[in-house]
């Protein structure tokens, strides 16, 4: 389970987080949306152990990210950023490959290559593993970026906005995916979503911010009514039924 | 009230770069200013403008704040033309030998414009790096070629501006800046739609490729002048835009007047600063200005509002 | 496969050094020898520390673009033969030892530039072209700083600064030699065993600290290495700026991995080859001294441009 109690993050003068309270329990995937600025992205970072704030604390079930080493942090919780760049040209593999840097910390063991062939496979890279990562396309990328995350085979996930620059097909493609890997393997993933029916068609709960708090959190179907859409976005929300789904449709 | 402070630094400035120097001025006063002191000081104030005049052109037409005319290859170019002269037509006149060191400055320019076309638009800050990597490939191919030939001194001479040299007789050609900065001021309005890019000055009806010519012949003519007379002066033409850019906004008519002034005013600062420092020897203005120079331009890359990340 | 070029390209390197020892070699052979094995050393340990530094700093500034000479390193370290020339003077400076005034030198260096580039690397790591900029623009800041004081010495203590300014493998201190091999293999081990966290830094600050890796620390940790081996190469020949962007780029073609175990000893061997064989060419065949670093310079920046047009069309 992920607690965070009353986190507060600073920059100069400006709260991100003003005292974000937040429990989650494991399992399922859980959607982080809200508008920009809402603060989804820090809290990600800061769950991750990556942002330390000014005041209040994290725990990811017995874990202080904040106070564990670098390595024991990577083996608990994998954050991917927003539009990684590296320096180095690597291949697909080679990237794959780095997921498994906080388990050998430099010395390979065979088993470290299983589990980078599985998250090859997972991802259906397999093809793709001996391509340089410059040359593939944006949803290749974003792919094998998320493998490499996967690779990093933590009981907590954590993928901020990994649908940018995605066309609806891969989007799909990467939600249905994502959707079967954590049911399949009981990871559970935590991922920042702009698309609200992208969350409303794969994810099991939803954490709506604002201002730098949690405004509501609840399943996906309690959560997305109308009524709270309208108050997180500040503009108006139908919200229709589809297949048992809501969906979604600003005014 | 910003314009009395900066008219008054300017009249002092002048004034200490008049009184300044080895000899007194008691005896032989009026002589030894006609023929040293003024000159010096007027050189100064007309290599300064100069430099800024072109600095803001040759922004306009790459439409890069962080370009200037150093950062274009063009003194350097201008270097092999005169390394060249000397070579092969050492008796050529004066004025054939300007002319000489403005042309390959011009085709200089004409090798950075092919370059900044080929490189992506959506990162200003790369420009100006790869026209510091173009200049430095020049000047390597210069270094070579004065080394082959003894002329290194030449070189030396030109790499670094300075006015201990200055006489009469020795810069009267720095007063055609004087001569292009009013033709600039005439076509002051169509440098500024320059700057706004190719398809939005066409919109207006402007023949975008013979004003960016024109333009860049000015920048050419003013770099070749220069550095022929008194040496390189890298920033000039950065900082001083820039900073009239910050204060007063991006009308060039208006403005024309004030980055020149401005660029007269941070070069003779300059010098006066080389002078009493180090005294009784002289540090190089180009030297005391690049560390002028490079502050300040830190200070515009970083004071510049950042990209905020959410 | 990458292991196998890396033997190929050592042996290149001992065949150009073979042919600098021994072409027309003739008496006295011993003192011929002496000379041209010390000049051959200091080439070697120039070359070397010059392609290493570079792909380091390349790492932890995440730019194939830059080198620690374009950045203003080398002229960080001019500054501070400078500055000590000027506090206790040219005869004062003499009178040292110069182990100790090269361990003077580089540790003032080491600590300015892990201060220096390491806040700018940290602060700046959003925005990278901007820190480029920086970099270039302190380049010049620093270049321009050192020249102030040095024309505020006295002439002839102008003249002892400006004997190290420019690059010439004419005349090497032997002690110092000696002293600057032992600095070079500290740290390319320490590189060797750094290179698996090099590997995640290269990832970039984000990503690798999503894996665990202090970033901050293996930053500062590269800056003191390169911060090394720049004061290596510049107190025993002067600024040379593009040999590393050259070894750099070539070594990244050449070995074709991402792996720093590799990437680096490369980058060493290529600055190192191309040092002795462009000596060998210019100094044999063409009997001309001083242009090699002029050559290196020309061909470093036609490669700069090449890189970034070609990034462009990509």
């Amino acid at each position: 389970m992920i607690e965070v109690r009353s986190l507060t993050y600073r920059v100069g003068d400006a709260d991100i987080l003003k005292g974000v309270d937040l429990e989650l329990p494991e399992g399922g995937i859980t959607a982080l949306i809200g508008p920009n600025g809402a603060g989804k992205s820090t809290l990600l970072h800061s769950i991750a152990g990556l942002n330390r704030p000014a005041a209040g604390t994290v725990r990811i079930g017995t874990l202080d990210p904040f106070a564990a080493s670098g390595p024991a942090r990577a083996r608990t919780v994998a954050l991917l950023q927003q539009t990684p760049v590296a320096v180095s040209r690597l291949r697909v593999r080679e990237l794959v490959a780095f997921g498994r840097w906080p388990h050998h910390r430099g010395r390979v063991t065979s088993r470290d290559e299983d589990i980078v062939d599985e998250a090859l496979a997972a991802f259906a890279l397999t093809d793709l593993a001996g391509r340089q990562v410059e040359t593939l396309s944006g949803g290749q990328r974003q792919r094998a970026f998320i493998a490499m995350t996967w690779a990093q085979d933590t009981p907590w996930m954590l993928l901020d906005e990994p649908l940018n620059a995605l066309d609806p097909r891969h989007a799909r493609d990467l939600m249905a995916r994502l959707h079967r890997l954590s049911r399949e393997t009981g990871r559970s993933v935590v991922i920042v979503l702009h698309d609200i029916n992208a969350a409303a068609g794969w994810s099991d709960r939803i954490v709506a911010m604002k201002d730098g708090r949690v405004f509501a959190h609840d399943t996906s179907t309690a959560l997305l009514r109308p009524d709270t859409l309208a108050a997180v976005f500040d503009t108006p929300f139908d919200v229709l039924e589809h297949k048992g789904r809501p969906v979604v449709v600003a005014r | 009230m910003a314009r009395v402070v900066f008219a008054a630094v300017l009249a002092g400035l002048i004034l200490v770069s008049l009184g300044l120097g080895a000899a007194s001025l008691a005896e032989d006063g009026a002589w030894l200013l006609m023929v040293s002191r003024f000159p010096r000081t007027a050189a100064a104030l007309l290599a300064g403008a100069g430099l800024a005049l072109a600095g803001v052109v040759v922004q306009q037409a790459v439409q890069n704040r962080l370009v200037e005319p150093s950062l274009t290859g063009t003194p350097e170019a201008a270097m092999l033309g005169m390394l060249a002269v000397t070579l092969i037509a050492p008796g050529l006149s004066v004025a054939g030998k300007m002319l000489v060191a403005a042309a390959s400055a011009l085709a200089g320019m004409a090798g950075f414009l092919a370059l900044a076309e080929r490189v992506p638009r959506q990162d200003p800050m790369l420009l100006p790096i790869v026209g510091l990597i173009y200049g430095a490939i020049l000047g390597a191919v210069a270094t070579w070629a004065a080394w082959y030939t003894d002329l290194m001194q030449y070189l030396g001479i030109w790499r670094l501006g300075e006015f201990s040299g200055v006489m009469q007789g020795r810069y009267e050609w720095l007063w055609v800046v004087a001569g292009l900065a009013v033709l600039l001021y005439a076509v002051a309005d169509r440098i500024t739609i320059l700057g706004l890019g190719e398809a939005q000055a066409r919109s207006l009806g402007l023949d975008f490729r013979q004003t960016r010519g024109l333009g860049l012949v000015i920048v050419s003519v003013l770099t070749a002048l220069v550095l022929v007379t008194v040496g390189a002066f890298p920033f000039v033409g950065l900082v001083a835009p820039n900073l009239v850019s910050r204060w007063r906004g991006d009308n060039l008519r208006a403005n024309l007047p004030l980055i020149a002034g401005l660029g007269g005013t941070l070069v003779l600062a300059a010098d006066v600063i080389g002078r009493l420092v180090g005294h009784p020897f002289e540090i190089p203005a180009a030297t005391v200005f690049a560390v002028f120079g490079a502050g300040v331009f830190l200070w515009l890359l970083h004071a510049a509002p950042g990209r905020s990340h959410g | 496969m990458a292991e196998r070029r890396l033997v190929l390209l050592a042996l290149a390197l001992l065949i150009v050094s073979a042919g600098f020892m021994a072409w027309k070699l003739r008496a006295p052979f011993g003192f011929i020898l002496e000379l041209r094995g010390i000049k051959l050393a200091a080439l070697i340990c120039v070359g070397a520390a010059t392609g290493a530094a570079t792909v380091l700093f390349q790492t932890v500034a995440m730019n194939r673009l830059l080198t620690p000479g374009i950045v203003g390193f080398d002229a960080l370290f001019v500054l501070f033969q400078t500055l000590l020339v000027a506090t206790i003077g040219g005869s004062g400076v003499a009178r040292i030892p110069g182990v100790v005034q090269f361990a003077v030198e580089a540790s003032m260096l080491m600590v300015a530039a892990a201060g220096l580039f390491g806040v700018l690397l940290r602060r700046d790591a959003a925005d990278v072209t901007r820190m480029i900029l920086t970099g270039v623009i302190l380049g010049v800041l620093l270049r321009g700083l050192a020249e102030m004081v040095q024309r505020l010495l006295d002439p002839s203590e102008f003249t002892v600064v400006q004997q190290a300014m420019f690059a010439s493998f004419g005349a090497v201190d032997p002690g110092q030699l000696g002293a600057s091999f032992v600095v070079l293999a500290c740290v390319l081990a320490l590189s060797w065993r750094m290179a698996p966290a090099l590997d995640v830094a290269a990832l970039g600050r984000g990503t690798a600290r999503g894996l665990g890796l202090d970033h901050d620390r293996v930053v500062i940790a590269a800056m003191l290495m390169v911060a090394a081996l720049v004061s290596v190469s510049t107190a025993l020949v002067g600024p040379v700026t593009f040999l590393g962007l050259l070894a750099a780029s070539l070594a990244r073609q050449l070995v074709d991995t991402h792996r720093h175990a590799v990437l680096i000893p490369a980058a060493a061997g290529i600055g190192a080859t191309i040092l002795v064989a462009g000596q060998f060419v210019f100094e044999r065949l063409f009997s001309s001294q001083s242009a090699l670093a002029v050559v290196v310079e020309f061909f470093g920046g036609l490669l700069f441009l090449a890189l970034v047009l070609g990034k462009a069309r990509a």
